[in-house]
């Protein structure tokens, strides 16, 4: 206790060494073995493998990079990664609005704590089970088709299935059964931040609107849908960036196409090329890191 | 009159708002309700719906299985050491960070954001290229190591929310009031951050319990209970024993939840003025 107490006084006399003791091993671990590791793996992407040994050769080339530019099949597959996280964010944020709507805007605040507790629920339910439960309702006979074939739109979806490219047997094994299932899990993470914008939206700016003779779609479309943006782009960082780098969705639900994701996790794995699956991972790092620029020109880092 | 018109369209706007938003909320909760139902399904083969019939049956069957409790007693003990770790780790940087300014604080911030603000993805396969560039094998603490890195995470922004919130004059005045810097940790931040540090630390245990995508790049050849059910995943022929891993799942991470909500919760809607 003693040598506590005459330490905790030495310390306090001294705030830069105090600052420094403490930040020194936490610094060290995330400044070692994170960063370490995420240079390691800008390393290991300018490695290469040799193709008759298919052995990594440690010589600096930029080879990875061109194999994974110049294969099509690569290209294709960024390209659907890309589009399915863009369809995603959109359908997010359609769903998630007015749900933040109300909650910031309608709800009482007994009901406001309810809703918060509905959202954070299913958000933080093991991911790997909810993935497994939406196999079993988008599976063949599951409660998606029961509940379908209950509203007699059968035919509906049947035609939908049978679309080319985003079609397939049945809605577990197509891209809507994957849409659907990626929208559904990162639907809080659009919520949530939209719910902190929309209470920041004065209530006296909606006032204002309708005195001033709008109509509540039109005070909607020019007064708290501005307002309302960075709390979007906010919520679509996460939706964006969680579907880009997202592997488990894409290979238990969904059309045989591969995403980014995937291959990284097959390249290091099966296939044994640790470079080019280092050189797949680099892509959604840029893509974010782009996507980042824009929201933050939206403001989004104010609405986090 | 006009007035009366738009508060008909307001109600209507309202009643709109609230259907939309139920639905929404629905949609979130239907899946994980699934889970439940079908764990006491008597159908073993297919997904049917409604179940032909209920029965506990499927959680004697599980309970004899030695593979998932060596995957379960796995789970636990990577949670608990990373979980460990992140508290401390976590702890230490909250406190250097909360009310400090220093010439590159910025840049330290978004050190302790990257870990959750990059896809796990990234953090599994940098994690690996480092142990395959260092010779170090994949095992248990190869796990640890992975989970660790985001928890801390986890901990420091729980702590460091709650730090923000106690006046600095308190701290003063304890000091001015003859307490020397140990009594005044002691007697009067430990006790504030006490629920912060137990909310931060069941949220990383959790988050940790359920760890699936950077776990596969790190875990080598050990099996955690995620990874056991994701190799279930493609092996449909035990479903109904999945399904009782999967209600047991749900229930181990969502209890620590629920208490980390109600620990951190600032006050009552209702209290607020």
């Amino acid at each position: 206790m003693a040598v506590l107490r005459s330490a905790a006084a030495f310390l306090y006399g001294r705030r830069g060494f105090y600052l420094a003791l403490l930040l020194l091993p936490p610094l060290l671990w995330l400044g070692i073995i994170y960063l370490g590791s995420l240079f390691a793996l800008l390393v290991q992407s300018f490695y290469a493998i040799d193709e008759f040994t298919a052995r990594i050769v440690p010589v600096l080339t930029l080879a990875t990079y061109r194999q994974l530019f110049s294969h099509p099949a690569n290209l294709d597959i960024i390209l659907r990664t890309v589009a399915m996280a863009v369809a995603v964010t959109a359908a997010a944020a359609v769903i998630a609005f007015p749900v933040a709507n109300y909650m910031a805007r309608y709800a009482s605040p007994r009901m406001k704590a309810f809703f918060y507790v509905g959202v954070m629920l299913p958000m933080w339910t093991s991911y790997l089970v909810k993935v497994y439960a939406w196999r079993l309702v988008l599976a063949k006979q599951g409660i998606a088709s029961w509940f379908v074939d209950l509203l007699g739109l059968t035919p509906a979806l049947e035609g939908a299935l049978a679309a080319p490219v985003i079609g397939g047997p049945s809605l577990a094994s197509s891209y809507i059964g994957m849409f659907i299932v990626f929208t559904y899990m990162w639907l809080p993470f659009m919520i949530l931040p939209l719910v902190a914008a929309l209470e920041r939206v004065p209530g006296s700016l909606v006032q204002a609107s309708a005195d001033l003779g709008a109509r509540p779609g039109q005070t909607f479309r020019h007064v708290v849908l501005p307002l309302a943006l960075p709390g979007l782009a906010a919520g679509s960082i996460f939706t964006f960036s969680l579907t880009l780098g997202d592997y488990i969705i894409p290979s238990v639900v969904g059309a045989p196409g591969y995403f980014i994701g995937m291959m990284v996790y097959q390249q290091q794995g099966t296939a044994g090329n640790l470079p080019l699956a280092a050189a797949f991972s680099v892509v959604p790092i840029i893509l974010i890191a782009v996507y980042l620029a824009l929201a933050r020109r939206m403001g989004a880092f104010d609405a986090l | 009159m006009r007035s009366r018109r738009m508060r008909a369209a307001w109600d209507r706007t309202t009643l709109g708002q609230k259907i939309a938003a139920f639905a929404g909320l629905a949609f979130l909760h239907l899946p994980v309700w699934v889970i439940f139902l079908y764990a006491f399904t008597t159908e073993d083969r297919t997904y049917q719906f409604p179940p032909p019939g209920l029965t506990l049956h499927w959680f004697e069957v599980a309970f004899a299985r030695a593979d998932i409790w060596a995957a379960l007693k796995l789970s636990l003990a990577v949670a608990s050491v990373a979980t460990a770790l992140a508290l401390i780790l976590g702890t230490l940087a909250a406190f250097a960070l909360a009310r400090s300014r220093f010439r590159g604080r910025e840049l330290i911030t978004l050190l302790f954001v990257l870990p959750i603000a990059l896809p796990g993805i990234i953090t599994g396969i940098a994690l690996l290229a480092a142990f395959k560039m260092g010779g170090i094998q994949p095992g248990f603490w190869t796990i640890v190591v992975g989970h660790a890195t985001f928890c801390i995470v986890i901990v420091h922004n729980n702590v460091i929310a709650r730090l923000r919130r106690i006046p600095p004059s308190w701290v003063e005045a304890s000091m001015d009031l003859g307490a020397d810097g140990w009594q005044t940790f002691r007697h009067v931040l430990l006790p504030q951050i006490a629920t912060a540090l137990l909310a931060g630390g069941m949220l990383a245990f959790a988050l940790s319990f359920d760890e699936i995508i950077v776990t596969l790049f790190t875990a080598g050849h050990e099996k955690t209970l995620p990874i056991w059910f994701f190799n279930e995943l493609f092996r449909p022929r035990e479903r109904p024993i999945t399904n009782v891993v999967a209600v047991t799942v749900v229930l181990i991470t969502l209890v620590p939840i629920l208490l980390a909500y109600r620990l951190t919760r600032p006050n009552e809607p209702e209290d607020r003025h």
